[in-house]
């Protein structure tokens, strides 16, 4: 498994190296950009994001771990960007090699998914009309404190 | 006693500062912290049931009773992916 957080650009290749062995037989990759609206439609020049670094590493990880065994046998690496991205940079990027292609999409779709429920990292978008907002991923589950 | 408490994303910027320092009556829960600190900011009132607290690197539930020296983190909802 390969985690991490980094302020450099991500590097796809990297990862895939990372996971993949002659007991790969499917690799599934899934990368997230910045894209060009949000999803209220706003124009959008870029995104802005940052982590609580300590307890985004340990959740990336339990994550990872996880996604390598729920599935069957697979190899898990999930890299996220924070500091400052532009139009059409990657924000975050998944690979999972496992010996069949199911298990490499289950794996990896579950990775993402749990990525944006569960580790403290967050967003904010800024518009063309100079404007920002923290964006918040729908699939938050309120905690009463 | 002294609670160190640090801010991330919405929360940072309403109290405009990364990292603070509070004083609580001892015995002060974490969700009792977060509370005084929401009624001190004002703008931080929307988000006072869905901020998760996290005690010395550990999620806990606002009823985790806090001691001297204790760092305090304040995340609001997740935006990351």
């Amino acid at each position: 498994m390969y985690c991490d957080l980094t302020s450099e650009p991500l590097d796809v290749a990297m990862l895939v190296a990372a996971i993949r062995s002659d007991a790969t037989g499917g690799l599934v990759t899934f990368v997230g950009y910045v894209r060009e609206t949000s999803d209220d439609d706003r124009p959008v020049t870029g995104l802005s994001y940052e982590a609580h670094r300590e307890l985004a590493l340990a959740e990336l990880r339990a994550i990872g771990a996880e996604a390598e065994t729920r599935f069957g046998p697979a190899r898990v690496a999930i890299v996220h960007r924070i500091g400052e991205l532009g139009l059409g940079e990657a924000a975050v990027a998944i690979a999972v090699a496992a010996p069949h292609r199911a298990a490499a999409f289950d794996a990896c779709e579950y990775a993402i998914d749990e990525l944006k429920r569960r580790v403290p990292i967050w967003k904010k978008e800024h518009y063309r009309d100079g404007g920002a907002l923290w964006r918040e991923n729908v699939t938050n589950e309120p905690t009463p404190s | 006693m002294r609670i160190r408490i640090s801010a991330f994303a919405r929360i940072r910027e309403i109290i405009g500062a990364p990292e603070l320092e509070r004083s609580a009556p001892a015995g002060a829960t974490a969700g009792e912290v977060w509370q005084r600190l929401t009624a001190e900011f004002p703008r931080l009132g929307e988000l006072a049931a869905s901020t998760r607290l996290v005690r010395n690197g550990s999620f806990v539930a606002g009823e985790s009773e806090l001691n001297d020296g204790d760092e305090l983190a304040l995340l609001p909802p997740f935006g990351g992916g």
